[in-house]
């Protein structure tokens, strides 16, 4: 196990240390000490190494991930695994807004709650959040699956494409063109795996299914905006 | 655009600290405005007296014999403390009318940063460790206090133009975000004899909240109605002589992060504001809901 | 056939100037179908340019340079602020980002080719990064779009700059859009989008608002590159002065500035003709905001929005811009709107020159569209040749106004060696109207 102390070291030693990890590498543990809240931490990581970051991030933690494992002990800050590609980010405390933004693959583990707009514009990647989430959540979202285990916020999935949402405890209100479908066997297999993944104590058939209604996929004179 | 901090003490303890917390809170949201910085100190009023923050760019020259010459034409005491651009007067609180018109009459360059009667506002162009030092805000008691690091949109990056804004008495405001309908509102607020001084978007939303209350509104109400009135992206945080509160536009994109514990309640734009506050790990951290009003009150 | 007007003089007909023609088969358009006109390219009214713009030249208070013989440098160095590697490029003029979807593969190709041949760059656009973009374009921008479509970090390493796109000339305020017709398998899986769908992409990027979030998101970016490769930022010809200034606090390397006549693969016409300010108005308060900064030169200015010779580079550089960025008239170089296809225009209900229809993909050239049978019809690397040919023509035309003027480097072209012929451009450009020393708006002077 590495410890690194990023008040002591600097951001940019501590990306590019990390960068650098070969997929081979044997260095695969790495605890980050004292954070406060700091920007851009383990960004555009591209190797199968598990780093532990001790306490609280700012804006764009584990962004661009790629195989990396990166757990946050303690509350991440904006856009936290935004655009990941795949490997796993795990926030233990609570997530800021744009939590797995444009997220390509991988899993994105949330303890807490999530703010507004989880997982705006998804694009394949797995989120799972044990809280509540905030409003505009998944707006855009393109594929991948949400699964929320508390609340939604409002205007959940406004304007979504292809992605799955999941949501156990009421949502306030459903954006533009997303509507409630019907949760079916396979849905809740898929769910089953995702919230074991995600470390839930949830049960599938506890959930409801979001989607799209599909109805803005072309411009019609009812829809144009 | 912009960089905002909050304390709010519920622990009088930490009431001597209340400065330095703040002055390290503000420092850290430098990136997030470099070009002003203002600072909204509440501290114990003193019975039977009020007072007003000024400034004036000839300091020397403006605040030289002031008090004197306003005490006498109060036929009333006054005081007057200068801190660098800045001088605070202390005068009887049923004085505050007059005191007033005869500050404009006597010294019409000096410009007024607060009125009141535990407020008093520091603000100036620089960086946020420049100006927080001019004024000693490290040296400062209060039981709450906010402030700004500004990142100037389109107005002038002036005195003027920096953040705090007085609403009303004891009250103020400071925003992070871009309005949309400033300039119709300006003219609108300018109609119905509001003073407004400069270009500046924020100080159209503290005179609209100033009009507000003018017209028979509580601080809650007029912060309820600039969800209607106000158009464009904005995290408000208004001070008041009890405590503070938080409103962000509904679509709610600017940040905002809350932490409180049995011994404060902090705002900050970011967390990393906020890391240096005693108990931090321990604290409730959360993110204000959009399009609602939270208040804070001893 | 019996004369109603007892031949009594008649009012001729007279068309209306404000319901015109054109006007009122729009309001017929629109009534039919319910729904706004989509198109591709700039705005096609008229205003200020830089046709309205001269140069002085040299006589006998100026001595002129000899063409060919005497050096007029063309090279520029974009993004010296931060990157460890700024793009060094033998002409000031590169290619503007245009997506793959908008275009073909072998479009984009081309405009690879001919750029990497005369020493420029090329941009990509929203639909990310193509190998074949890739492959034949030896200096790359890559484009960061509120989309994030094909976004990820192995493209943006391969970059060698990255773009931050906040807005473009001809939408202000405005997301981008490609509508179904071209959405092709491949473009949709790039997209990660359902194939044939209208796709509209957000006007906010989705993970920061406002330049305070910008500084941080760039902050990021840099990490994941390693500081190597310079950050453009490109806004639309909005609120230049505040926009530049923004831009530069936010940490720019670069400014990416593109007026209302600079082209979109696809938006709403009345987007492109009424939201956003004409290049010709936009230069100077950007200048003018990185000189009150400090920056002029320090961060680089790149214009855009209807550059179409070497004179408009010349008198862009003049006026205080670094670089241009070329995209309609790369396409018309490569053969976009060709008389050569007015047959199958006129089937398309339009005409050579005014072909606007990008968004349906049935474009008789071959280059805005995904249709396999219409892109045979473009050759890349004749393409590639053509556009490589234009872009040493302009080049050359530029060096001869320099020469002209005196200057042995394009950047040395100033404000002060231009007119204008009409009060319109005289202010916008803050240069004085021919024969006097005056502008409209002149600091000092009464209009």
């Amino acid at each position: 196990m590495q410890t690194f102390d990023l008040a002591a070291e600097g951001l940019r030693s501590l990306n590019a240390t990390l960068q650098a990890q070969a997929n081979e590498t044997n260095q695969t543990g790495w605890d980050i000490i004292n954070p406060r809240g700091s920007h851009a931490i383990a960004v555009g990581l591209d190797a199968p190494i598990e780093v532990h970051v001790m306490g609280s991030t700012g804006y764009y933690c584990a962004g661009m991930n790629k195989q990396a494992t990166v757990h946050v002990h303690g509350s991440a800050g904006p856009g936290v695994a935004e655009n990941m590609m795949s490997g796993t980010v795990v926030v233990e405390g609570d997530a800021s807004q744009y939590a797995g933004a444009t997220g390509n693959g991988g899993t994105l583990i949330i303890k807490g709650n999530a703010s507004s707009r989880c997982g705006i514009s998804m694009k394949g990647i797995d989120i799972i959040v044990h809280g509540n989430i905030g409003h505009m959540s998944a707006f855009m979202a393109q594929s991948g699956n949400l699964v929320v285990c508390g609340d939604a916020g409002d205007a959940l999935g406004d304007s979504l494409y292809e992605a799955r949402l999941f949501v156990r405890g009421s949502v306030k209100s459903l954006g533009a063109d997303c509507i409630e479908k019907e949760m079916r066997p396979e849905h809740l297999e898929l769910l089953a795996e995702l919230l074991e993944r995600g470390g839930c104590d949830a049960k599938p058939e506890e959930f409801k299914r979001y989607g799209s209604a599909r109805q803005l996929y072309n411009f019609k004179p009812d829809n144009a905006y | 655009m912009c960089g905002i901090v909050g304390l709010f003490l519920k622990d009088k303890a930490l009431e001597p600290q209340l400065g330095s917390l703040l002055t390290d809170m503000l420092i850290t949201m430098t990136d997030r405005g470099p070009d002003s910085a203002g600072i909204a100190i509440y501290g114990a009023p003193q019975a039977g007296h009020a007072k007003l923050t000024i400034q004036s760019d000839n300091a020397a020259q403006d605040f030289d014999g002031l008090a004197e010459r306003l005490s006498s034409e109060l036929g009333a005491p006054v005081t007057l403390t200068r801190k660098d651009t800045h001088a605070v007067l202390d005068f009887p609180a049923d004085k505050a009318t007059e005191t007033r018109a005869a500050l404009e009459s006597i010294a019409p360059g000096v410009r007024v940063m607060s009125a009141g009667e535990s407020l008093e506002i520091y603000k100036e162009v620089g960086l946020p460790k420049d100006v927080a030092a001019r004024f000693d805000i490290s040296a400062m008691h209060g039981t709450h206090g906010i402030g700004h690091t500004r990142m100037a949109t389109e107005s002038a990056v002036t005195t003027m133009g920096a953040h705090p804004f007085n609403t009303g008495a004891d009250q103020c405001l400071v925003h992070n975000g871009s309005l949309s309908n400033h300039n119709s509102l300006r003219r609108k607020l300018l109609r119905e004899g509001v003073r407004i001084e400069t270009q500046n978007d924020t100080e159209v939303a503290a005179a609209y909240l100033t009009w507000k209350m003018r017209e028979g509104a509580t601080l809650g109400e007029a912060l309820e109605s600039s969800l209607v009135d106000l158009d464009g992206f904005f995290t408000f945080v208004v001070g008041t002589e009890d405590g503070f509160g938080v409103v962000r536009d509904p679509i709610a994109c600017k940040p905002a992060v809350m932490a409180e514990t049995d011994q404060y309640v902090a705002f900050g734009s970011e967390y990393r504001a906020l890391v240096n506050l005693p108990g931090i790990e321990q604290a409730r951290v959360w993110e204000p809901e959009p399009a609602t009003v939270y208040f804070w009150k001893h | 056939m019996k004369d109603e007007t007892h031949g009594a003089p008649r009012t001729q007909p007279i068309q209306s100037a404000t319901f015109t023609q054109s006007i009122n088969a729009e309001i017929r358009r629109a009534a039919a179908t319910g729904i706004y006109d989509i198109r591709g390219g700039g705005a096609k009214r008229k205003v200020p340019h830089f046709d309205d713009l001269l140069f002085l030249g040299a006589s006998i208070s100026r001595y002129p340079l000899e063409g060919y013989r005497e050096r007029c440098d063309t090279s520029v160095t974009l993004g010296t602020r931060f990157a460890k590697n700024p793009i060094q490029l033998d002409i000031p003029i590169t290619i503007a980002g245009m997506s793959f979807g908008a275009l073909s593969g072998p479009a984009k190709e081309a405009l690879g080719r001919g750029a990497t041949l005369a020493g420029t760059s090329t941009t990509t656009g929203d639909g990310g990064m193509t190998p074949e973009e890739r492959g034949h374009s030896k200096k790359l921008v890559y484009q960061y779009l509120p989309s994030r479509y094909g976004m990820n970090p192995d493209d943006l390493r391969r970059a060698d700059a990255i773009e931050v796109v906040v807005g473009q000339g001809a939408k202000p305020g405005g997301g981008g859009m490609l509508l179904g017709q071209k959405i092709s398998d491949r473009v949709a899986q790039m997209r990660n989008l359902p194939k044939g769908i209208d796709q509209r992409s957000a006007c906010r990027h989705p993970d920061w608002t406002g330049p305070d979030d910008l500084e941080i998101k760039l902050l990021e970016l840099r990490e994941i590159t390693g500081w190597r490769v310079p950050i453009y930022i490109k806004v639309g010809g909005a609120r230049p002065y505040f926009d530049t200034t923004l831009a530069v606090k936010a940490g720019a390397d670069v400014v990416v500035l593109d007026g209302m006549q600079g082209g979109t693969a696809a938006t709403q016409d009345v987007f492109i003709e009424h939201v956003g300010q004409p290049i010709l108005a936009c230069i100077r308060e950007a200048v003018r905001a990185l000189q009150d900064l400090g920056m002029h030169r320090e961060v680089q200015l790149i214009v855009s929005g209807g550059i179409r010779t070497g004179a408009d580079v010349a008198k862009c550089m003049a006026l205080g811009a670094d670089a241009v960025a070329i995209g309609t008239a790369a396409l018309i170089a490569l053969g976009d709107n060709d008389p050569k296809w007015e047959s199958e225009y006129n089937k398309l209900g339009t005409t050579a020159g005014a072909y606007d229809d990008w968004h349906e993909g049935k474009d008789p050239a071959g280059i805005t569209t995904q249709d396999p049978e219409l892109m045979k019809r473009f050759d890349p690397i004749e393409g590639g040749r053509r556009l490589n040919n234009y872009l040493k023509v302009m080049t050359l035309e530029a060096q001869t106004i320099a020469r002209a003027c005196g200057k042995s480097h394009l950047h040395n072209l100033e404000p002060e060696d231009l007119c204008a012929v009409t009060m319109e451009a005289a202010a916008m450009a803050k240069v004085p109207l021919a024969g006097t020393d005056w502008w409209p708006g002149k600091p000092g002077t009464s209009f």
